[in-house]
Formats: structure tokens, C-alpha cells, sequence
């Protein structure tokens, strides 16, 4: 078998080993804030260092991205309760600990902003111009009744399924699950 | 002590993580190859984080200058 062969099925079969690419995917499954602004330094981060990220907010980690100002008409029952009893969006999110009835929420907020710790909008912003891309798990936002007219507006926005997660990981170099 | 000639100055006082390396990894672009940046920080964090970019990115810190209650590094564009 001569070299130059041995060298392109080697070339080829490289290609084909997961992880390869310098790029990060992350589920967002968490709805809690602490676990969220989290996510967020990671991916904005990760963007920092010359990384692609790629996030995927399912569950309860989408209804951080519902904006507050927008609303969804024509929803049943269940998807108008779910629509109460999440937060809209990423500024109403409790910590997942020491909540204490929001007083606890309140306190980091006031604590990160003495401290100048990033916001959760400065964040987001910073991850926009980053170029950081954000998917929503379309069978999460039919299971909770969101709708894509009640998102907030971010330059890299999609709607997928679980199989463009999937994709994206296998080649990433980093998969992470918050 | 050899100082670098910095082409611009980047106040990041104040700021604490992401944001220096997010900042400066959207300043580096604006510069030429070979170009020197001074970062001014208020973060420890910093310190350590700041060669762990350039590592990462192919960017080079030459030098980090710790004063009282400032930090000073000298960023230099390598490709």
C-alpha cells in the first residue's frame, strides 16, 4: 500500500472523529438565574476565546427568553397557566437556592451590580455581537404554549429540534449541559 | 523595566468576568498584526485569564503589571 493512499483514508477517517471543531454547545435546560447568567459567561466566554457557541435552551431554561413586552394571542387554558407561572423572561428569574421569596434574588441583583458583574442584558447583548447562536427547542416552547412571536429579539435566533443539537455537538470540541 | 508602546489604552476598570476578555476580543480585530494594546483592570481575575485567551486565540501577553489597585496588561496582536 503506497503512502500517499495511507495518508487519505487517514485524512478521512480524521474527518470523521467527533469533536473535532472549536466550537461549544451547551443545553440551557435550567430556568434559575444563577444558573443562567452561568450559561451566559461561559458562552460569551467561550466566543472571547475565538469559539463558535452554539445554546440550546430547552425546558425550563426557555422561558428566559420570552420578552416581557411582547405578548401571544390564541393560547388554551394550560398554555396561558404556563405562561403565568414561568418567568417572563431572563430579568424575572429566581436563583435555584436562598430564593427567600425573591428577597435572596434581589440581594445578588443588588450585589453584582455593586460589584459590576455583567447583567443578564449586558450579557445577552455581548453574546449577540459575539455572534453567539441561540436555538429554542421547538417541542419545549409547544409543551409550555410559547410562541416565537413572544421571544425576545437577538440577531441569531432559531427555532430546532433536538436532532440540530445533536449535529452540532458530535462535531463540537466542548458539550455542555446547565 | 522595559516599557511597551501601546498604540491605545483600554479602560476595563470596574469590569469583572467576561467582560475584559469579551472586551478585548472585540478590540484586537480593530489593530494591526504586531500592534500593542494596554489593558487597564481592576479584576484578579484577569491575571490568570487574560494569557489563557491569548493562549487560545494565537494573541501574546507580553507583560502584566501589578500596581495598588490596578492592573496593567500589555496585549500584543500576533496574527
Amino acid at each position: 500500500m503506497d503512502a500517499e493512499k495511507e495518508l487519505l483514508e487517514l485524512k478521512a477517517r480524521l474527518d470523521e472523529m467527533p469533536g473535532k471543531e472549536n466550537k461549544l454547545s451547551m443545553v440551557v435546560f435550567s430556568g434559575e438565574l444563577d444558573k443562567q447568567i452561568a450559561a451566559m459567561i461561559i458562552a460569551t466566554g467561550a466566543a472571547a476565546m475565538g469559539m463558535k457557541v452554539v445554546m440550546f435552551y430547552t425546558f425550563w431554561g426557555t422561558a428566559a427568553l420570552r420578552d416581557p413586552g411582547k405578548k401571544a394571542g390564541g393560547k388554551d387554558f394550560m398554555s396561558k397557566m404556563f405562561g403565568i407561572m414561568l418567568p417572563k423572561g431572563r430579568n424575572k428569574t429566581k436563583l435555584s437556592k436562598m430564593n427567600m421569596a425573591g428577597m435572596g434574588t434581589a440581594m445578588l441583583k443588588g450585589l453584582m451590580k455593586k460589584k459590576n458583574v455583567a447583567s443578564m442584558d449586558e450579557l445577552f447583548e455581548a453574546a449577540g455581537a459575539l455572534g453567539v447562536e441561540i436555538n429554542i427547542c421547538e417541542m419545549s416552547m409547544d409543551l409550555m404554549g410559547f410562541k416565537r412571536e413572544e421571544m425576545i429579539e437577538y440577531p441569531n435566533l432559531n427555532v430546532v429540534g433536538v436532532a440540530t443539537f445533536l449535529a452540532h455537538a458530535k462535531e463540537s470540541a466542548i458539550q455542555l449541559f446547565i | 523595566m522595559e516599557e511597551y508602546k501601546a498604540v491605545k489604552v483600554l479602560n476595563y476598570k470596574g469590569l469583572s468576568c467576561p467582560m475584559p476578555i469579551v472586551k478585548i476580543s472585540q478590540e484586537i480585530p480593530k489593530v494591526a498584526v504586531g500592534d500593542v494594546l494596554e489593558v487597564q483592570t481592576s479584576d484578579p481575575g484577569s491575571i490568570a485569564d487574560f494569557p489563557a485567551w491569548a493562549k487560545t486565540t494565537g494573541n501574546a501577553v507580553l507583560d502584566i503589571k501589578q500596581e495598588p489597585g490596578l492592573i496593567r496588561i500589555f496585549v500584543k496582536r500576533q496574527k
